[in-house]
């Protein structure tokens, strides 16, 4: 022990905020008003109202829609090719956001620039793109229209920027003095990077994966003109949506909706567990 | 000697940050690199961590040629200004940080890491975020992180640099002792030069990227090498062509005597124990003479009162290179509006 004498420090105890606990004032209780009117008649009721159409034709009703051979195949070719989509971004995003934080070369601000092209173009303008570049009529001699491939690649295509820009900010903000201390204690770069900046990293690498797994089980315009929509083979689960409600059978296409609705709720919680276990690990 | 820099430079583009540098720092001893912004000395003690590396030069660590060898390899314990806490990260884990990485056994980290917080009194806070410390505390948790692994030396960077002046005074006073505990050679960097005269074994005055001046507080605060020394360290004020502190003048009011020069009082200001009396020398030039309030009170002057201002024999003085430069350190007459 050291003699020396330091001012009194606070004692332990955990200082987290009170929960529950403390009454709203009149300015945060409207506030609190406001924002759920929005988010209900936004979000809520309209998934209630998905949610009792899906129901209308009964549990056996929904059941036989969500197993019928065609619209199942749909479900896990959307929700197989989104999750791969989603790991590969996961990995790619994360170079890119790197690449483009951490170092400099000719031609970064016109990248940082491109990197938004997939998000700011109208679907059915990537779609036709893709089309160009990749259907039968492709310069590159490349044709993968009509094939599974197509849709992992419209996937990709649209939910590139997810993970880029949610953990670009993040990175930046990142002290380079605190990896030079990790460094100092005898850390390698690999061991600095897996144990002081991934943990940091995990919030914005979830929530980018997030949106980018949501965005890829919605996708719609991008895909449709390469893909040929070929049930059993290429057909996703909106397209399938689409040619319920066109067959009038709107049962049948709550029903998918809410199946999709339920796995993309099952990821976010899953990728938030992850995230948990990944900071605390560090 | 611990740690010897031979010939060290350092280029950041046009700037030279270290012009041929060599220094020996003593095994054992807390050493100061003083000198203002910008001089060099943070620069110089990222070399040594190996964070930066030399353009040119030598740095051998305990008899050990590390010109080369990367952060990793250098077994150094650096401790950074703004703390570079791992925030995702409770204080008992990264004070572990360094152990756990070297795969030492559970029961040792856990031990060893409990010796560490008790000796920077942080036992209670162990399993606190480092967001729930205050800035004191973190930059403890810190120290006790580098010294963890321990370090053959420990380099800090303005350690208390962020810290206000009461906790930045009680961090140096506790510094002090602990080093005087566990005896690590330790070299921090600093620009307060009462911090460094207070807490330092040895000095090294560091300007424009090359040492003025080595030597114990004492050395530096009664021989300054020159003029630059002799005013980052302390208050200065001139007499003829001589600058000297003012607490090193003498006044008199025998107006016979022929030591000294003659001048008149021009102002009178007291600060605290201390009453600093401005003068004019018959050629006009302002010089500032500090007095205790005792010495004052014996010479009995007051504003125009004539008087002969002399050094006191044996004060260190250094000659001014341009005799017309007027004192800088400690401005005689502030005009109040």
């Amino acid at each position: 022990m050291t003699s020396a004498t330091l001012a009194p420090d606070r004692p332990a105890g955990n200082r987290r905020s009170v929960r529950g606990g403390l009454p709203l004032t009149r300015v945060s209780g409207l506030g609190l008003g406001v924002a759920m009117v929005w988010f209900s008649l936004l979000v809520l009721i309209p998934l209630a109202a998905v949610a009792v159409t899906a129901a209308g034709g009964g549990w056996d009703g929904f059941w036989r829609t969500v197993t019928n051979e065609q619209t199942a195949a749909t479900i896990r070719l959307t929700v197989g090719t989104a999750l791969l989509v989603t790991l590969v971004n996961i990995v790619m995003g994360t170079l890119i956001a790197w690449v483009l934080v951490r170092d400099n070369f000719f031609g970064k601000r016109a990248l940082e620039i491109l990197i938004d092209v997939p998000f700011a173009l109208p679907t059915i303008v990537a779609g036709l793109v893709l089309l160009s570049l990749y259907g039968p009529g492709s310069p590159l001699g490349v044709n993968i229209a009509n094939t599974r491939i197509a849709v992992f690649l419209a996937f990709l295509f649209v939910t590139l920027p997810f993970i880029v820009r949610t953990v670009q900010p993040v990175l930046a903000e990142l002290d380079p003095e605190v990896e030079e201390a990790a460094a100092s204690l005898g850390a390698s770069r690999y061991t600095t990077f897996r144990r002081i900046v991934l943990p940091s990293l995990t919030p914005a690498i979830a929530a980018g994966a997030a949106l980018s797994f949501a965005r890829a089980v919605g996708e719609y315009g991008s895909l449709v003109l390469l893909t040929g929509n070929l049930p059993m083979r290429t057909e996703v689960a909106s397209v399938r949506i689409l040619s319920s409600i066109e067959n009038d059978n709107l049962d049948s296409a709550a029903a998918v909706a809410v199946v999709l609705l339920a796995i993309s709720l099952a990821v976010i919680v899953v990728l938030d567990v992850i995230q948990r276990r990944v900071m605390r690990r560090g | 000697m611990s740690i010897e820099i031979v010939n060290v430079g350092k280029r950041f583009g046009d700037f030279v940050a270290l012009d041929d540098v060599s220094v020996s720092i003593p095994s054992g001893r807390l050493t100061a690199l003083l000198g203002p912004s910008g001089g060099g000395k943070s620069t110089l003690l990222r070399i040594i961590a190996g964070l930066e590396r030399a353009d040119t030069g030598k740095v051998e660590i305990e008899g050990v040629d590390a010109t080369r060898l990367p952060p990793q390899k250098r077994n150094v314990g650096f401790v950074f200004q703004h703390y570079a806490a791992f925030k995702h990260l409770t204080v008992r884990r990264n004070v572990a940080f360094g152990l756990e990485i070297r795969k030492r056994p559970k029961d040792e980290v856990r031990s060893r890491v409990d010796e560490l917080l008790a000796l920077v009194h942080l036992e209670q806070f162990a399993e606190r975020l480092p967001a729930q410390l205050s800035g004191g505390q973190r930059q403890r948790m810190a120290l006790a992180r580098a010294l963890a692994v321990e370090p053959t030396v420990l380099l800090l960077d303005e350690p208390f640099g962020a810290l206000d002046a009461k906790v930045r005074k009680e961090l140096r006073d506790w510094l002090r002792r602990l080093h005087d505990e566990v005896h690590v050679t330790t070299v921090f960097v600093t620009h307060d030069q009462e911090e460094a005269l207070e807490v330092a074994d040895e000095i090294v005055v560091i300007n424009e990227g090359r040492v003025e001046q080595i030597g114990s507080p004492d050395d530096l605060y009664d021989q300054p090498a020159n003029e630059f020394v002799m005013r980052f360290l302390g208050p200065v004020t001139q007499l003829g062509d001589q600058l000297v502190r003012p607490h090193d003048l003498r006044l008199s009011t025998d107006l016979t005597g022929t030591t000294g020069a003659a001048a008149r009082v021009t102002r009178v200001t007291r600060i605290g124990f201390e009453i600093r009396v401005d003068v004019a020398t018959t050629g006009g030039q302002p010089v500032t003479v500090t007095l205790t309030r005792n010495e004052f009170l014996a010479l009995g002057i007051e504003v125009d009162s004539d008087v002969r201002v002399s050094l006191t024999p044996g004060s260190p003085t250094t000659t001014v290179s341009a005799p017309t430069q007027p004192p800088t350190k400690a401005p005689a007459l502030t005009p109040t509006p």
